[in-house]
């Protein structure tokens, strides 16, 4: 994702970022050695499945997790080493939506005083009437009734506490807002609305997010960049429309193949990529390429090296040492067809 | 059993008491399934899609009222014993649940809890019930089975536990399969291997199967015919090919339009406005007035529509139907 963009407009960037974590089993490799840049007003969106490392890449962005290696920029600064005192200010900059608004809203606290909390970390409003004038303005961005201020939670629907979330992360006027799974909790009416207001305000406020997801139509649908993870790894990224409609990764082209279709006779139809078992443990990830195991395209080079992200298109990249051929040759030979 | 009817529900009706007043979970439902055929109950959380399954089988919970009739295998399940009816439904129901963990039990083998079954059931002895539960992981996908079927639930990852317990579901071979958001916990590539391993199942042993998912495009693949429930009611049901290419009813034609589709390139998706309603707070007309985009008047506040024929096979519960042409009125 670095490729020759340049810097001025990136507002975070992460270089050869690796985030370990050491367990009683041995050492996870949640990341290992991502790179991506987040351009302003843009969205870039994280896609894989879990245990990919997509969310522990997002929580890096607030140092919310410790970089093993590599670098954290955000808005042309290095943050990597950042003082516990100077991350309050990076935490202003990077402001994050979670996944369970339910869990990610104090149950005590009022609505109007979860959305103010960070007016006053911050010390962004002058005066309690300041305040209460902005979370006001805030409520009626995220289109909620200005009353539901004096309510708690519990009181509000899925939606409506994921809309006081993003509230909420609107407060401080953060240079990116980092959503992980924001509607994968929602139903599916629901799920739109939250999509539709998240680009909203995008257009109206010229905002920037890393959007995270395990759900690729969401994500083709949400990003102007795409970065597909596997194992810790960015294995492909390009814009949606490459991703979508030109996967060289064969893991890519695999997910891509799994998304259902609401429609019965194209889904009854469809040549899907039935990969065999599951991710591989991030403690002892394979040598050489890590999806090899699963790769139903895996030739003997792919255990003696490990590919690294190449250009293979204007924008697009992909960590296949065979790129694009593999995907054209599972696609004319599926491993699984589905059965009429 | 060629064209009777595996399990059949008709005027189903759930009513829970709860500390807020009585919740009606479900309210008047009517569907059946046979032999080899996949019913999928689609609707978003709160709609009864869960509640009409497990009150349909006598696993509703304690405190709630279950009325109307339920026929397994032809037999009324409310005449019989509590001890009978639980006999009957280990014997030919199989259950698959979303989580797997709700399913096991975390301090017996898998290989266990795979054979208690055929024990019971089928009187099989401690060890035929071990070699049966092996032959259950083989068929289930899951490697070296003679190794796992010794392992602890936790030793799986997650896919596989999902394996396992379509095994357990399935090792009396069960006449019917209730299959409750059985993917929704799982990673896309992990379901696609679990939908083909039903279908595979299904395919080979006859089994009848109901569905339960809010998931459309997993639906699609995978059902003859098709029930959206909204509001405890069923809104529209008929074959999934025709519910799903002309959606007569709008609820069913906004969530189908609600999803992105990448090869639509639309900017603003189609959304209906609101929240699903709660079981406490149900309208008195049409549940789904209050968020219409149709909303034809105020008769539709006030009175219950009928579930009526759009085409054969095909039922709609709305005084406006869209037209098959697919066009929005």
């Amino acid at each position: 994702m670095t490729g020759e963009s340049v810097a001025t407009d990136a507002v975070a960037e992460l270089t050869d970022l690796a985030v370990w974590f050491p367990t009683p089993a041995g050492v996870v490799h949640a990341v290992d050695g991502v790179s991506l840049t987040v351009r302003r007003g843009e969205t870039l969106g994280l896609v894989g499945e879990s245990g990919s490392g997509k969310s522990t890449t997002g929580l890096a962005l607030l140092r919310l997790v410790e970089p093993t290696a590599g670098t954290v920029q955000v808005a042309g600064q290095d943050v990597t080493r950042w003082s516990r005192r100077r991350l309050r200010r990076l935490r202003r900059r990077v402001a994050m939506v979670f996944q369970d608004p339910q869990a990610s809203l104090d149950p005590r606290h009022t609505v109007g005083a979860s959305i103010a909390e960070p007016l006053a970390v911050h010390r962004l409003a002058a005066s309690g009437a300041a305040r209460r004038d902005r979370v006001a303005e805030l409520l009626d961005l995220v289109g909620l009734r200005r009353d539901l201020a004096e309510r708690h939670p519990h009181e509000l629907s899925g939606g409506q506490r994921q809309r006081v979330g993003i509230a909420r992360a609107l407060a401080g006027e953060p240079d990116l807002i980092v959503l992980d799974e924001p509607i994968a909790s929602l139903d599916l009416s629901v799920q739109a609305q939250i999509m539709n207001l998240l680009r909203g305000l995008q257009r109206e406020l010229g905002l920037t997010y890393l959007f995270i997801a395990h759900d690729l139509a969401a994500v083709e649908h949400m990003s102007d960049q795409v970065a597909v993870m596997y194992l810790g790894r960015i294995v492909e990224s390009g814009t949606p429309a490459q991703i979508w409609r030109e996967p060289a990764h064969p893991y890519t082209a695999a997910l891509l193949s799994a998304v259902p279709v609401a429609d019965p006779p194209v889904q009854r139809g469809r040549q899907r990529i039935i990969l065999a078992g599951d991710v591989p443990s991030p403690i002892d990830p394979p040598t050489g390429c890590r999806f090899r195991t699963r790769c139903p395209q895996a030739r003997p080079d792919c255990a003696q090296t490990d590919p690294v992200l190449v250009e293979i298109g204007s924008g697009h990249q992909a960590a296949c040492l065979f790129a694009g051929e593999a995907v054209r040759a599972m696609r004319a030979q599926p491993v699984n067809a589905s059965s009429p | 059993m060629t064209d009777e009817a595996v399990l059949s529900v008709a005027d189903l009706t759930v009513t829970i008491g709860t500390r807020r007043g009585a919740a009606r979970a479900v309210a008047g439902v009517d569907w059946s399934v046979r032999a080899g055929e996949t019913l999928a109950l689609v609707g978003e959380s709160g709609s009864g899609k869960s509640m009409s399954v497990l009150a349909a089988t006598g696993l509703a919970p304690r405190a709630a009222r279950v009325t109307g009739d339920v026929r397994l295998l032809g037999t009324d399940l409310a005449a019989l014993s509590a001890a009978r009816r639980r006999r009957m439904r280990g014997r030919h129901v199989g259950f698959v649940f979303q989580d797997p963990m709700t399913s096991l039990n975390p301090v017996l083998t898998v290989g266990r809890q795979i054979g208690e079954a055929s024990e019971v059931h089928l009187g099989l002895t401690r060890r035929a019930a071990r070699a049966r539960a092996i032959e259950m992981l083989e068929l289930v996908g899951i490697p070296s089975a003679a190794d796992r079927v010794d392992a602890y639930p936790h030793q799986l990852s997650g896919g596989m536990r999902q394996r396992a317990v379509i095994a357990m579901a399935l090792v009396c071979e069960p006449d019917l399969l209730i299959a409750d958001e059985p993917t929704t916990a799982l990673d896309v590539t992990t379901q696609a291997q679990i939908v083909e391993l039903v279908a595979d199942l299904q395919r080979r042993l006859g089994t009848a199967v109901v569905w339960i998912s809010h998931d459309l495009g997993v639906v699609a693949g995978l059902a003859d015919t098709v029930a959206v429930m909204y509001g405890g009611r069923i809104v529209e049901q008929g074959e999934v090919d025709a519910v799903f290419a002309e959606p007569a009813h709008p609820y069913t034609a906004a969530l189908l339009a609600a999803r992105p589709d990448p090869d639509a390139n639309v900017t603003e998706l189609v959304t209906i406005p609101g929240t699903p309603p709660s079981p406490l707070e149900l309208p008195e007309g049409c549940a789904f007035w209050p968020r219409c985009s149709v909303r034809g008047d105020s008769r539709c506040e006030r009175e219950l529509p009928p579930l009526v024929p759009v085409s054969a096979g095909h039922q709609v519960r709305t005084f406006y139907p869209r037209q098959p042409t697919g066009e929005d009125r």
